[in-house]
């Protein structure tokens, strides 16, 4: 039931004055955006224009076709083939694999280690806490750089000369020109040790629901992850044997003054992993220890008072809802670690900033180097969000 | 049922009995709780030593305290080599600034200590003329008394400019001009307008996903093609408008968290009471973001302050580089220079950052308990 | 502008949606001057949301809201006009923390109104003092009571002369201990001459206070009465049913 007073039919009286742009907040704001875009416009006009006038002047043109030139530089350490003849463009692809190789590995042993720190901040045990605690406050204050410079200063100069490299079962050597190892080939055939592998992993998979409806149906839990392990690690092994051992190495050896064959691990290399996961670590323990925290006591109590033991109440109750907590910090970590990763060029690892870089010095072409180098470091950064944002979305808490 | 006891006179408060458990005891809780973590804590503490007895044997005990060149420090089972820090110290603050000039730095050195120290204790009044101060006169000021050319001054470029001078200059004009121009783009990534809205997320996100070794490659390398004829602003310049810049979008985001912390309340209540967007912003909203942000501003402080060291990539002479390039002087380079350059760099740069992160737990602290709903 | 309407809010056809979902359907309503109204209904019904499109904090979709002669449109100019007429008292306070209780409230009478700092502060002592807390004028919300910080609110709305004061759920935040004191000062505030709109669940102040009482339920406006009718005689049931729950 309404209550419509008959007075109030007429149409409301205008209020005093014209409706100028100024007081309609869609048409102040259209207005807005074309003056901001206008000056933009404009701006980026007179960028170009000095641009191409400073190009003249330096004898060059803007283009993409240098990629296909000749490097005639070296890069001291390539996942693929690589010399002074190859082009430009291979140049930094292979700058960018070992950008990739340092993030990943990096990646892996900071989490590990970061994990182990954070978790040990947290140590009852004072000496244990208060040693975590020591080695982040060291760490976290001192910059990446110059981490890497001591590393460097500390990893190569006690190292001997190649002719007096340290050497373990005459197939590893360690000397001042890096970590040489024997270079494995693989035969025909060895594809099977990857089809063991991802059979190891699939047969894990059903392993582990094949548990899970035997332990719903019967209660009883087998220890999947005991049994599961040791067959993924042995998996590639069992695909050699049945392929004959199609592996064979090939062994460093002295010739003249330097090695020969072999897998090299630079110095450079070396140095910047141990820099970059000792000073990553220390950021991610803080997370880590920040997520165990942010977990309310309660959820350890409630797991207590029903009977649950502390190692099940960790990986049941807080581990779970801990990982909510600490993924999105977590990958801005690994984000920054990528990005650090380009420290590279100040201690002359092959990296693909080293690469652009020296790409760069030869041809003189800043503007697409850049360009190219933005591409790359961008796809790379959102692809680490992308992979993080979907584990984010996949331990999310269903809320009303 | 009755009651079994009910006290007639008040119980009176007794300090509480030592310890029951015994010495042993308690050592074993703090030290060995358990005893994986008991091996874990030997293992740690004997390692300890062994590394603390190994810095000081080879920063003291065997150190060389004054020579007047390398020879002792070259000599076999040295340790680190002081004289070097000794004779290059200065140059390591003020770079290549002219000696006879180096009142110049001087002024601008102390002039920055007295601001920072009114704004940083919160008991000194007057932080507002003291923030306009700092952001916007002392910087201009600062930039005209060590350049010269004007007012009698003997003109000194910037590329004499070098050490902590730099460093400092470098991380003070990214945190000046990031705050600002982070406030507009938070502001601005959470626009209605969808130009303005793109353009400022687009930024964001662009300066993150790349490394800040790549912004300074392109202001040294691709900057100057940009510029118009006859301009030429010096790498220096560049480098620091490169650095305001990448600073500003990881500033907009702290902001932008500080801003998503004001509940809706707040705007609600600024609206109904007729405020303007702008008025509104400034009275209400900003001054309770800005304070929630403080430990965020002062944590990208501590990471800018670390991250100038990459301009020595460029072939700025920071502190960092000019440590770096003392270890090439033929008086003084031995066995010992590069680590002792390198552990006497460790101690500054820590010294400096450990102190601002004391600081930043300490406002942090203050202002949890300060503005309690 | 015509000659002074008697209506100080009147709603006409107002309907409002949040994506699909009909919160506010075919509203009419005509508030006189000095006429104090009291809302309630379930929660979900509508009722904040319509005394919110009052002062544009929500935005409606169709038909027309005119406040004390002013229309309300997407025109800046008139919805800064009808805020400056209009007061609000939120369910949560949302005083500004970081100010002080005095601070709080001259704030917008100088810069909106551009009033002279003297004058402000004198007029802020007053409102203080009638809703009975001017010894807190220097301190800060966050070191007041809940009902004590209702009070400034209310005492921060009326520093600017409105002459409509909208109240959404007043008291739903507050300890029961304190609900009285925030009544009081809204009766007296009644008895003053105000013009009022009320969202609330305090059904002993909308007899004691109200001109009519409006049940709103899923966003239309069920019944209207006044206050004795309404409480004794309800006609519809869904204001039946309503009644049994909340007066139990």
């Amino acid at each position: 039931m309404t209550n419509l007073d008959p007075r109030a039919t007429s149409a409301p009286p205008q209020a005093g004055g014209s409706t100028s742009w100024l007081y309609d907040p869609k048409l102040r704001g259209i207005v807005s955006q074309i003056v901001v875009v206008v000056l933009l416009a404009w701006g980026l006009y007179e960028v170009i224009d000095n641009t191409q006038d400073n190009l003249k002047k330096l004898n060059q043109n803007f283009g993409f076709g240098f990629l296909t030139q000749a490097a005639g530089f070296d890069l001291s350490s390539s996942l693929v083939e690589y010399s002074s003849s190859s082009t430009y463009g291979r140049a930094i692809v292979a700058g960018l694999l070992n950008t990739i190789l340092v993030a990943t590995l990096g990646i892996f042993f900071a989490t590990i280690l970061g994990f182990v720190v954070g978790v040990m901040r947290l140590s009852k045990n004072k000496v244990v806490a208060g040693a975590a605690t020591l080695y982040i406050e060291l760490l976290r204050n001192v910059p990446l750089l110059l981490q890497i410079f001591m590393w460097y200063a500390l990893v190569l100069k006690p190292l001997p000369g190649v002719k007096e490299a340290y050497s373990f079962f005459d197939s590893i050597f360690i000397s001042k020109k890096g970590i040489l190892m024997p270079h494995p080939n693989f035969g025909p055939g060895a594809w099977l040790a990857l089809l063991a592998l991802a059979a190891a992993f699939l047969g894990t998979w059903m392993f582990r629901k094949h548990a899970r409806k035997r332990q719903e149906k019967t209660g009883q839990i087998t220890p999947v992850w005991l049994i599961s392990i040791p067959i993924i690690l042995l998996s590639p092994f069992l695909g050699l044997a049945l392929a004959g051992w199609p592996l064979t190495f090939d062994y460093p050896e002295l010739k003249g003054f330097n090695f020969a064959n072999g897998m090299t691990m630079v110095p450079e290399m070396v140095a910047l992993l141990i820099a970059l996961v000792f000073y990553s670590a220390t950021f991610i323990a803080e997370t880590v220890r920040g997520g165990i925290q942010a977990i309310s006591h309660g959820q350890s109590e409630a797991s207590s008072a029903l009977g649950i033991s502390r190692g099940y109440a960790l990986r049941l109750v807080v581990i779970p809802q801990a990982m909510r907590v600490i993924i999105p910090p977590l990958a801005s970590q690994y984000l920054n670690l990528t990005k650090n990763s380009s420290l590279a060029i100040a201690i002359g690892f092959p990296d693909l900033m080293y690469a652009g870089g020296t790409v760069n010095n030869q041809s003189g072409k800043a503007i697409e180097v850049v360009f190219i180098l933005m591409v790359v470091y961008l796809s790379l950064s959102l692809l680490t969000a992308a992979f993080m944002n979907w584990f984010n979305s996949r331990m999310k808490l269903v809320e009303r | 049922m009755t009651l079994a006891y009910v006290r007639t006179t008040e119980a009176p408060q007794l300090p509480a009995p030592a310890s029951t458990a015994g010495l042993w005891a308690r050592l074993r809780d703090r030290f060995a709780p358990t005893p994986l973590s008991g091996v874990a804590a030997a293992v740690i503490a004997i390692f300890l030593a062994w590394a603390v007895w190994t810095i000081f044997d080879w920063a003291v005990l065997r150190a060389v305290w004054s020579a007047p060149d390398r020879e002792a420090c070259n000599a076999v089972g040295a340790g680190a080599c002081w004289p070097f820090v000794g004779s290059k110290w200065l140059q390591w603050i003020y770079g290549f600034y002219p000696i006879e000039q180096r009142w110049r730095p001087n002024i601008v050195f102390l002039l920055g200590a007295l601001s920072l120290a009114g704004l940083l204790i919160p008991k000194i009044p007057y932080k507002g003329w003291n923030a306009l101060f700092f952001f916007i006169a002392y910087p201009i000021f600062t930039y005209v008394l060590l350049l010269g050319g004007f007012f009698g001054l003997e003109q000194v470029d910037t590329e004499q400019w070098g050490g902590l001078l730099i460093t400092l200059i470098a991380s003070i004009t990214g945190i000046v001009a990031s705050v600002p121009l982070g406030i507009l783009l938070a502001l601005g990534r959470k626009s209605e307008m969808p130009v303005v809205r793109l353009l400022c997320t687009g930024f964001i996100e662009i300066v993150r996903g790349v490394p800040l070794v790549l912004v300074l490659f392109m202001a040294a390398n691709m900057f100057p093609l940009f510029m118009p004829p006859g301009v030429n602003p010096g790498k220096l310049l560049l480098a620091l408008i490169g650095i305001g810049l990448f600073s500003a979008a990881y500033m907009a985001e702290v902001i932008r968290g500080g801003l998503q912390a004001i509940p809706k309340g707040q705007y609600e209540a600024s609206m109904a009471v007729g405020l303007s967007y702008w008025r509104m912003m400034l009275l209400v909203v900003m001054p309770q973001a800005l304070k929630i942000v403080i430990p965020g501003i002062v944590n990208n402080f501590i990471s800018l302050f670390k991250d100038t060291s990459l301009v020595s990539v460029i072939g700025i002479f920071d502190l960092f580089n000019i440590v770096q390039s003392g270890f090439n002087d033929a008086t003084w380079a031995s066995a010992q220079t590069g680590n002792t350059g390198y552990f006497a760099l460790a101690l500054i740069y820590w010294a400096f950052c450990f102190a601002m992160s004391r600081y930043s737990q300490y406002i942090e602290r203050r202002l949890n308990t300060g503005h309690k709903r | 502008m015509s000659a002074t309407p008697t209506s100080a809010v009147m709603l006409k056809a107002v309907n409002k949606w949040y994506g699909q979902f009909h919160v506010l359907r075919d509203i009419n309503l005509d508030v006189k001057k000095g006429e104090r109204i009291v809302i309630c209904g379930p929660s979900g019904s509508g009722k904040s949301t319509m005394i919110r499109c009052i002062n544009r904090l929500e935005e409606h979709q169709q038909g027309d809201i005119v406040v004390d002669g002013i229309p309300l449109t997407n025109n800046l100019k008139n919805i800064d006009e009808v805020r400056r007429e209009v007061g609000m008292v939120f369910q949560h306070f949302n005083l500004f923390p970081h100010l002080t209780v005095l601070e709080n409230l001259t704030l917008a009478p100088i810069w909106v109104r551009k009033t002279p700092k003297a004058e402000a502060e004198a007029s802020a002592m007053k409102y203080l003092t009638r809703v009975k807390i001017p010894e807190q004028a220097n301190k800060y919300p966050g070191q007041l009571s809940g009902g004590q910080q209702q009070r400034v609110a209310i005492a921060r709305a009326l520093c600017m002369n409105p002459k409509i004061m909208l109240f959404d759920e007043p008291t739903s935040a507050l300890d029961p201990e304190m609900i009285k004191e925030v009544l009081d000062v809204m009766v007296d505030l009644a008895q003053g001459g105000m013009t009022m709109l009320c969202v609330t669940h305090e059904m002993a102040f909308a007899r004691q206070v109200a001109n009519r009482v409006i049940f709103m339920d899923q966003g239309q406006i069920v019944e209207e009465n006044e206050p004795n009718e309404f409480f004794s005689r309800p006609k519809s049931p869904r204001t039946k049913l309503f009644l049994e729950q909340i007066l139990h």
